[in-house]
């Protein structure tokens, strides 16, 4: 029995380490494009802004590999599958074959088509080696220009913004982080981003890098014929799913890779976990790729669990961040901006004071949640979402004084406290 | 594993958990030095919640499949092998995915110095954890459940 696994991140480490739970001795081999031993993705940017060190970029323990048995092949970019005779090619021709395949190969950054993005200095931001390149630069330079003004390219800009250089965002929609966010959250950010130095051009768009030759970037032309000059671009506008991999097969695709509850996908033994797969949203009830870093580690776990025998039903989950900008805690969950009809808000704003609490309820259970300023036990919120709780003895109890387990009733309340 | 629970009839909320917790987790693990000479002052990791004649003293419940370490980014939030939920204070950067998750809103954001994560360890160096030995009418109990 050969367990193979395809990226070494957080949905390949959920995976290997429910499959030795399971069984102790069968091959496990990792094969990943990246060199690095696993490490976090999220924390590039406290990488840039020079707040981890590069020890602790690294996930695991450097024994991990080893303690797991685990073969790991670095720096080998798998290229296809061959689900009938069950081997994964590499780029340089090797043939790994599978009895159970697990295919986590992530997100890939979607990249716009913009005249001049060929360019030693356009970067973009989801690897450890992205921030590399722009380190090595970065004492050259003095102005940068942030394309996307989601959370990974505030990220970037914050980040940049500490290591002393200049940015401007700009963002497309017309407030940053419209997706992860609500308008009042927003704007408490986008304040903090401008004092801190950051500008950010909303309702914009990019058209054009300019540049002097493959090596020095100019400015950026933007669709309303502003320029503004700078010295580098990074790329921050999303990611899709991975799928390369799976072109010419039989595997199943829509957004991502289609997995049932087991996170297999149509063909038997091969699986699908983390940004490149369709989870099961479980507050929309849609199946979804939701990129985020704890939901890949659920699923790989999931994944993992059935590969070796343990029958276990993905739960679920939905979209969650807690980031912190610019000194600001702010936590999104689930639904944060309905548009639609339906939904009840109850909420506590003070955009002065930088403080923003709002609870979305609909038909009586919680189904989103964005807190700013004030974040304080905001998961017993999380936990009311992920339970299905109905919250309509307590409902008006929720934002009243402090957030705490005392807003449920008692039953409830002793019920969680015991079971844990 | 033994843990500590609530009993929230026998509460009257004093806050001698509160209390205990600060001088345990401080350095000099005197009650005068710790309120009155260290600062930053340690951070509770119990709270006590109060509304009107209802209260509890609320802390890590060190949960068999912890949200909290599932939504680590660091691998700061981990549990150790006899089932402790721990912050490996290294590596923390706070940033706050463990607040987000914690069901039961038991992990505290310390910002006194650098942003960490605090909870309940269970009192390495206790037998029995310090809010429960301090508690005058057995509201908290440590127990094998
Ligand atoms: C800047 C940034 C900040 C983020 N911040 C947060 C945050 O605060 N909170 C949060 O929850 N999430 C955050 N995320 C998202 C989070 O990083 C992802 O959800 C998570 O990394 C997904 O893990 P994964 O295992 O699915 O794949 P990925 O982390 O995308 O890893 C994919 C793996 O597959 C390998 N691979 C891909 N293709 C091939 C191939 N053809 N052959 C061989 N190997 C291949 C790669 O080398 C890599 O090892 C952030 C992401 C970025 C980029």
């Amino acid at each position: 029995m050969d367990y193979i696994i395809i990226g070494n991140s957080a949905a390949a480490i959920g995976a290997v380490e429910a499959i030795r739970k399971n069984d102790k001795n069968n091959l496990i081999k990792i094969i990943s494009e990246e060199e690095y031993m696993v490490y976090s993705r999220p924390l590039i940017s406290y990488l840039l802004a020079e707040k981890v060190t590069t020890k602790r970029m690294y996930f695991r323990e450097k024994d991990f590999y080893e303690k797991n048995k685990v073969i790991k092949l670095l720096g080998s970019r798998a290229i296809g599958i061959n689900c009938d005779q069950r081997y994964v090619s590499l780029e340089n021709k090797e043939m790994i074959k599978f009895d159970k395949l697990l295919i986590s190969t992530g997100g890939k950054p979607i990249i716009p088509g913009i005249k001049g993005l060929k360019n030693e200095r356009v970067f973009g931001f989801t690897t450890w080696s992205d921030v590399d390149k722009i380190t090595r630069i970065s004492k050259e330079v003095k102005e940068g220009v942030v394309i996307g003004g989601g959370m990974i390219g505030i990220k970037a800009a914050e980040a940049l913004c500490e290591i002393g250089i200049k940015v401007t965002i700009v963002e497309l929609a017309d407030a940053v982080l419209s997706r992860a966010l609500d308008k009042e959250a927003s704007h408490i950010i986008q304040n903090r981003l401008k004092e801190a130095g950051v500008d950010v051009i909303t309702g914009s768009e990019v058209s054009e890098v300019t540049v002097k030759d493959s090596k020095v970037v100019e400015g950026v032309i933007l669709k309303d014929g502003r320029r503004i000059r700078c010295d580098f671009v990074v790329v921050a506008i999303g990611v899709l799913p991975n799928i390369d991999i799976v072109k010419g097969t039989n595997i199943k695709v829509k957004r991502g890779l289609v997995v049932d509850e087991h996170m297999e996908t149509n063909v038997r033994g091969i699986y699908a976990a983390g940004d490149v797969a369709e989870g099961y949203d479980s507050i929309t009830g849609e199946d979804r790729p939701i990129p985020i870093w704890p939901l890949a580690i659920r699923q790989g776990r999931v994944a993992g669990n059935n590969m070796s025998g343990l029958v276990t039903n993905y739960p679920g989950g939905f979209p969650m961040n807690a980031i912190e900008f610019s000194g600001m805690p702010t936590i999104s969950i689930g639904i944060t901006d309905p548009k639609e009809d339906g939904y009840e808000i109850i909420k506590k704003t003070d955009i002065k004071k930088g403080i923003h609490k709002k609870i979305i309820v609909k038909e009586n259970r919680i189904v989103g949640a964005v807190f700013v300023g004030e974040i304080d036990r905001a998961g017993i919120i999380t936990g009311l979402i992920k339970d299905k709780i109905d919250i309509r003895d307590f409902k008006k109890d929720l934002l009243y004084g402090d957030l705490g387990l005392i807003s449920l009733p008692k039953g409830m309340r002793m019920e969680r406290l015991e079971s844990a | 594993m033994k843990s500590v629970y609530p009993k929230e009839d026998v509460c009257m909320a004093c806050r001698l958990c509160e209390v205990a917790c600060v001088v345990e987790h401080s350095k000099s693990k005197d009650i005068l030095k710790a309120f009155k000479k260290e600062y930053p002052r340690p951070l509770s990791r119990t709270r006590v919640e109060e509304r009107e004649a209802v209260s509890f003293s609320v802390q890590c419940r060190h949960c068999e499949e912890p949200d909290c370490v599932e939504a680590c980014i660091t691998g700061a939030m981990h549990k150790n092998e006899e089932g402790m939920v721990l912050v490996n204070e290294e590596r923390c950067i706070g940033c706050w995915m463990c607040v987000m998750a914690c069901p039961f809103g038991a992990i505290t954001r310390d910002e006194r110095e650098k942003k960490k994560a605090s909870k309940c360890d269970l009192c390495p160096e206790r037998e029995i954890p310090a809010c429960v030995f301090a508690c005058p009418n057995r509201a908290l109990v440590f127990e094998d459940r």
